[in-house]
């Protein structure tokens, strides 16, 4: 849309006048979101397309990294737990950690900083490069096919990869149990499955749609609002992923206190 | 060339970014068919004077009047439906870099002209190509495509959807002499097949002598001179627009 006349004069000082405006641009950046999410045209091809970079070549590494996690803290967790006699424990402790927390948080951590960075760059750089002028001048909503299409796939596979995750990292953990404590697939799983209830799996994976979305905004919403110049596009990117892990912590501290008083504790 | 029909009327039209004031009320009218080239400095505001007529950006004061519609006034459905009567080539050709040349020039018609049917799409493209004569590009990706490639793609992606204005954002910026000419060429083509009426945005004299009927040359924000190239240049009296021309054809 076309942009207003130049700069204003600060209302208070610069610093604290960009502060509000921007969170006041990123409000309006959110509403815009939710307006043209359920408004036609639908963009399908594009949101199945950035479904697939997202998801599907986020596998390699978040496998990677899901499984190193199972195996690390398994193998951190047992010296405490055999000193007391409880290394039987094992499967339930790992399973309530990743489930609960790591494997979201790991998930979005590694989603932040490989995808919101590329969203943030891709983005910024169409920007820059007039691309996104290009789209609108030809009478297309560059919104619904850059930002809508975007947002939606992260809020979408986010979630999935993380389920996938929270597996891989259980099998991790597995083959360290059984090496050592020489568990069968069963019992573990019998006993990982045991431990975690309804709330937890429900929890998991609200909070991952709700990173999920932090990530895709955030990322649009920095490469959206890139200045001019190659330096901007290095800039959204860096912001993209700095915004997304602040947020993702603040939000998992956040559903950690819903949960908790949802427990009663 | 008066009674011509005026396709786009521009009145007082102010534009200031900051404290910068970039147009200060600016006159100028495009008549139907015309090719006029709009010349000045760089940073100058030729750029911003055809962004705001697509509604990129918005005018301070005035009026700018495209088809005898407000521009600044339209809602956004009627502000889309103007803007599919007007092709923007960008200067950098703002090519979609993540598209093929076809993905790039489907990606508008497809979204707008909804009823057309694959090999209506196919035949659109191929033809527009054959027309820029570069139809072997059309499986490339911008990346591999040369400045002056580029270019064309970029002029071959806004007649897509056959506007009746064309807006030439300096098209021979950063291009050899050979392929400056070629896209001169081009542009004139393009009024003479798709008969459409063009501002051309340029600093290159050469480019301005070749493609425009008139000339408009903008300097302190705003038009010190317009007509021919004949009117404006060669006995020009203002020292600015003097050395502008004497620049040009001395280095050319």
């Amino acid at each position: 849309m076309a942009e207003g006349s130049g700069d204003r004069k600060p209302l208070l000082s610069k610093k604290i006048d960009k502060f509000f405006t921007g969170l006041a641009d990123a409000w309006n950046f959110v509403r815009r979101f939710f307006q043209e999410v359920f408004m036609p045209p639908y963009e399908f091809k594009e949101v199945i397309h950035q479904c697939y970079r997202i998801g599907v070549e986020s596998l390699p590494l978040i496998s990677l990294t899901g499984f190193i996690v199972g195996i690390v803290f398994t193998n951190q967790s047992r010296p405490s737990l055999s000193e007391f006699g409880a290394a039987s424990w094992l499967p339930s402790l790992i399973s309530i950690a990743v489930v609960r927390a790591m494997g979201p948080l790991v998930t979005a951590l590694i989603a932040a900083g490989k995808v919101g960075s590329s969203i943030g760059a891709e983005i910024g750089s169409m920007k820059v490069t007039e691309q996104i002028d290009a789209m609108e001048v030809s009478a297309t909503n560059p919104f619904k096919f850059l930002v809508v299409s975007r947002v939606l796939a992260t809020t979408l596979m986010i979630p999935l990869l993380v389920m996938y995750t929270d597996f891989v990292a259980l099998m991790g953990s597995f083959l360290s149990v059984n090496a050592n404590e020489k568990v069968s697939m069963t019992t573990f799983f019998v006993q990982v499955f045991e431990a975690i209830t309804f709330l937890d799996i429900i929890s998991s994976v609200l909070k991952s749609v709700l990173f999920g979305f932090t990530i895709g905004v955030v990322g649009c919403y920095k490469g959206y609002n890139s200045s001019k110049g190659t330096e901007g596009v290095g800039r959204a990117a860096n912001a993209a992923v700095v915004m997304a892990m602040f947020l993702i912590f603040i939000e998992e501290l956040l559903v950690l206190q819903i949960v908790n008083a949802i427990r009663g504790i | 060339m008066e009674s011509r029909e005026k396709v786009v009327e521009i009145r007082n039209l102010e534009k200031s970014f900051g404290d910068l004031d970039v147009l200060k009320g600016v006159d100028l009218d495009l008549f139907r068919e015309e090719n006029l080239v709009v010349l000045g400095k760089s940073g100058s505001g030729k750029s911003v004077l055809i962004k705001i007529m697509v509604g990129l950006l918005k005018q301070d004061s005035g009026s700018m009047k495209v088809f005898g519609q407000e521009v600044a006034k339209l809602g956004k459905k009627e502000l889309n439906e103007l803007r599919l009567k007007i092709g923007f080539s960008f200067q950098n050709s703002a090519l979609y870099d993540s598209m093929t040349v076809k993905e790039n020039m489907e990606f508008p018609l497809v979204r707008n002209e909804k009823n057309l049917s694959r090999k209506e799409i196919n035949m659109r493209i191929e033809e527009l190509l054959d027309s820029v004569g570069l139809p072997q590009t059309i499986n490339q990706m911008p990346s591999e495509l040369s400045g002056g490639q580029k270019k064309r793609i970029g002029v071959a992606r806004t007649l897509i959807l056959k506007p009746e204005i064309m807006l030439y954002d300096e098209p021979t910026a950063g291009l050899d002499p050979i392929t400056c000419r070629d896209i001169n060429s081009l542009i004139l083509e393009v009024r003479e097949r798709y008969k459409t009426s063009s501002i051309v945005i340029t600093h290159d004299l050469a480019c301005a002598k070749q493609t425009g009927d008139r000339m408009a040359v903008l300097l302190d924000g705003q038009f010190k001179a317009v007509g021919t190239f004949e009117e404006v240049f060669p006995e020009a009296t203002d020292e600015r627009i003097k050395s502008f021309y004497d620049y040009n054809f001395i280095n050319s």
